[in-house]
Order: C-alpha cells, then structure tokens, then sequence
C-alpha cells in the first residue's frame, strides 16, 4: 500500500506510539484487502466496549492506548454492557461494574462520543456520501446498503486505528464503481416479517464475501426488516453490502428456499419457550418502539420482557410518552446496551429466552450459553401477554 | 511441507512453521474460542475441543462479529495463542488482531489449503 511520507512517518514511530499502533493496524488491513492507499474519513463507529467481549487483554490495551490516543474525527460507540440507572435491578458482579467504567472512561479519555449504540444510523444524522469507518456490522452494512455511506466492514481494531488517523484503507467498496454483486439469492418464498428478514440475512451472509443481491417478492417496508436483515448479514459471514433485486443475467444465483429457511431457524431455534423476554438486537429505535407501543395498547406482559434501545431514543420516546406506556405493559426499557453480551443475560439465572433476534439469538446460544425461542415480535406480543 | 510454496501473501510477517491444526469451517473469533485456554469451543467445529495454543492455525476464513479482533489480541495477552495464521481470506478482523499480537498471517492458495490437514508438519 502507497503511504505518504507523513503516514510513512507515523508507521515510523516518528509520530508518537498511539499513530505507530494505528498504521501497522491499517496498514495490515490494506495489504489483507489489496487496498493501494488511505483516505479521509468523516466518521467512525467503534466497537469493543463491552468487558465481555474485550476482557482484561482489551481493558488493558484500552488504558494504555488512551494514555496518549486521540481522535481526529467525529467517533461514536457500541453499547457498553449495562444501562447505569437500572442497576439496582440486577445483581451484577462489582469487578465486572469496575472494569466497564474503566473501559469507558478510556473511550472517553480518547475524545470518542459514548453514544453507546448499535445504531449510529438510526440516531445520527450523518452526511449522505460520506466515506465513513463503521465497526459494528449490521451498521456497516446498513450505512452501505441504504443509507448511501461507504465503508469497509471494519475490525474494532481497525475503526479505532481510523478514529486516530482520521483515516481508512481505500478497497474496493469505496470505489464510486457501479455495485456488482457476486451472488444473487434467490428468495423462493414471501418473506413476512423481522424474523424471517434475520434469517434470510443469516443465509445471504454466509453466501460470499463482497457484495450480495437480494431477489424475491417482499417489502423491507419498516426499520425493524431492514435491521433484522442487516443483524443476519453481519452475523454469519463477512459480506459488507447487499442490493435489492439488482437483476445481472450474468451473477451466479442461489436459491433460498423454505429448508433453507428452517435448517437455519432450526439451529437457532434452541428452546420451546423462555424465561425471559427480550427486544432490541440491533438495538430498537424510536419507530420501534412507538409501533411496539401501539401494539401493547391495554396488554400486559405475562413474563419479564427487556426492551433495549440507544439512551437519545429513549428520551425521544419519553418525551412523547411512549416509554410511561411500555412500562406499564411491564416492559423494562434498557439504554446504552444491548442483548449481545450484556451481563444482564446469564445463564446462572436463566435457561431461555424468548426474541425476534437472529443476531442475539446467536451469541445468546454461543457465548451466554443460553438457548432461544425465536419468533417474530408479533407472535411474541400475542402468546405473552393479557389484556389489562 | 515448505511453508513458501503454499503461501499466497504474508499479511503479518513473521516465522511460520509447526504443527498443522485446520478447521474446516468459517472461525468466529469472538464465540468460537476460549480465550483463556486456548481451546476450541464451538461444537459445530470439527476442532471442537482441541487447543491451538502453538500449532499454526489454519482456516477459509473469519467470520461474525468486528470485535474478534479483540480476541486475537486476547489469545496473544493470555499466552494461548497460535504460532501462526493462515487462511484463504484474510479480512479486516484477523488482520488487524494479529498485526496488534504480533502473530503471522498469511494467505495460502486454496489447492494448498485444500491439501493441509491437521498434524501435517510446516518447515
């Protein structure tokens, strides 16, 4: 890769030790992606913030870094793993409060915005066409696929060596070059809801690396489809974007059918019923949550239910009301985390849990070790609650 | 097998050369490995409870979430990690984990990788 003599210099060491850190960062990515040179970036989202996810190696590294560390850019920030204010509810452990507040002060120590998110997309208004540097995954491929962004499906390492540098390495997905997916899915069925999205992203993940198109007979008509497709995505494979019936005679074609779709239910699909329910995987936004709302007008839930969302939305949705309303349905309403790793989801108190996730489903199943029922929020809503 | 006949691009430069261990399928770093032992946690693996602590790890491969990069770095800070990485795709996620751990990578062809199997010997 071409780097100037200023980056070369910085590669050096002749800049400091955090930029030294940060281009043998990216300029391991650029030789991995065949990328020849480094751009400007506008914004940076990072992941790696949750103290279980980065443990003591990623805590440590974290304080160091931020010694000397600071960001160029505008930089937000993953969920942490808990929300502040409804701790009293919980029995978590003291090391574990400890070692989170010591992650997050690095983060801000850094200058990054504790934004605390999943969905920067959902809750910024950045500028359309930016070359930007997005960590989380069903953010990348949601700022590459709708919301007119270019970015690489970023490491957390590489993000934050991009929030430093103010830079990121220029592959293929930042070219101004017309979208040529490599695959084309074939979806053989009408897709219905958030969960059949999430499972139809599950599939188009793990079908190729780059870009992919989507073909089929369905409306990505609300926020919770187009999330649930990007959470699949990112969670099965590498793929960075997809199309949406971007019809080249020439791409090779995959069917999706209904087996398909039930092996990948089936694995995730772990128990019959749950302990717990939970929503918010992304995290959900202000739509989502006045949609969820109107749904649970005179119900109440029969079983817990965790609802998580950015701390902006729920103060949006205070402010109009709407978070007094799920709350008496018996929701709990989480900011600044999110189902995937939060401390709040154990198995030492839980056998199930009940979601519309693939994305949490899956770390549910294979890092918390807890088993799901998963089903769309519709269904959940009408098998767990009464009328009020 | 010489390691300079099966190797496509060095990522992160280094001595590559051990004991062969090669999953078969995708790696999510992040769910896939217990950090603090070194082992092989996800039962889908046909590694499923092997241990790559020192044997050079190979894979197509990675896969899932962004901070698996974390957990390359982990691997290095608890001293389970392997000698080296190769792969048929290196993405941003082991690249940057190792160039942080100071691990090897590299890319292989995928004739090669096909012909590796676990226990063949890297010189």
């Amino acid at each position: 890769m071409e780097l100037t003599k200023y980056e070369q210099d910085a590669l050096d060491g002749k800049k400091g030790e955090a930029l030294e850190i940060a281009y043998r960062i990216l300029t391991a990515v650029g030789d991995a992606m065949d990328a020849t040179k480094l751009i400007t970036i506008k914004w940076v989202h990072v992941s790696g913030v949750n103290y279980n996810t980065i443990g003591d190696a990623g805590m440590e590294f974290l304080s160091n870094f931020s010694k000397t560390a600071r960001t160029r850019v505008m930089t937000t920030l993953n969920p942490t793993g808990y929300d502040v204010d409804k701790l009293q509810n919980y029995d978590l452990d003291e090391n574990f409060i400890h070692n989170q507040e010591r992650i997050n002060n690095s983060y801000v120590k850094m200058g990054v915005t504790t934004s605390f998110s999943c969905i920067p997309y959902d809750i910024y208004k950045i500028p359309s066409g930016a070359q930007v540097a997005f960590a989380e995954s069903n953010a990348a491929i949601h700022a590459n696929s709708i919301d007119n962004l270019k970015t690489n499906k970023e490491s957390a390492f590489s993000a934050l060596a991009s929030a430093i540098t103010g830079k990121s390495i220029c592959s293929n997905i930042r070219n101004n070059e017309p979208d040529l997916p490599e695959i084309s899915v074939q979806c053989k069925f009408d897709i219905q809801n958030e969960l059949e999205c999430g499972i139809l992203g599950y599939f188009v993940g793990q079908t190729s690396r780059k870009i992919v198109n989507i073909d089929g007979s369905f409306n990505m008509d609300d926020d919770a489809k187009t999330k649930s497709l990007c959470g699949g995505i990112g969670t099965s494979g590498q793929c960075a974007k997809y199309t949406m019936n971007n019809l080249d005679p020439n791409t090779e074609k995959i069917d999706f059918d209904k087996k398909d779709f039930q092996n990948i239910h089936d694995k995730l699909n772990t128990a019959d019923d749950g302990d717990v329910i939970a929503f918010g995987s992304p995290q959900l936004g202000l739509n989502e949550l006045l949609r969820m709302s109107e749904m649970l007008k005179n119900k109440k839930f029969t079983k817990p239910c965790m609802i998580f969302c950015p701390r902006t939305v729920k103060n949006q949705a205070n402010v109009l009301g709407c978070t007094d309303e799920l709350e008496h349905t018996g929701c709990e309403i989480l900011s600044d985390c999110c189902i995937c790793f939060t401390p709040l989801l154990t198995n030492k108190n839980l056998d199930s849990v009940i979601t519309n996730s693939i994305k949490g489903s899956y770390y549910l199943n294979s890092k918390n070790k807890i088993c799901t029922n998963i089903k769309p929020m519709k269904q959940i809503i009408n098998e767990n609650t009464k009328n009020r | 097998m010489k390691i300079q006949k099966i190797v496509k691009k060095f990522i992160i430069k280094g001595i590559i050369n051990g004991i062969v261990i090669k999953s078969d399928i995708p790696i999510n770093f992040l769910s896939s490995i217990d950090v603090k032992t070194g082992v092989i946690k996800d039962p889908s693996s046909n590694i499923f409870q092997k241990s790559i602590i020192n044997v050079v790890l190979v894979f197509p491969h990675a896969i899932g979430s962004s901070v698996g990069a974390y957990s390359i770095y982990s691997l290095k800070s608890n001293n389970t990690f392997p000698r080296a990485m190769l792969c048929k795709n290196a993405d941003l996620v082991v690249a940057s984990g190792c160039a942080l751990a100071n691990i090897p990578l590299a890319t292989i062809y995928d004739n090669k990788y096909d012909e590796l199997q676990t226990g063949d010997k890297l010189l």
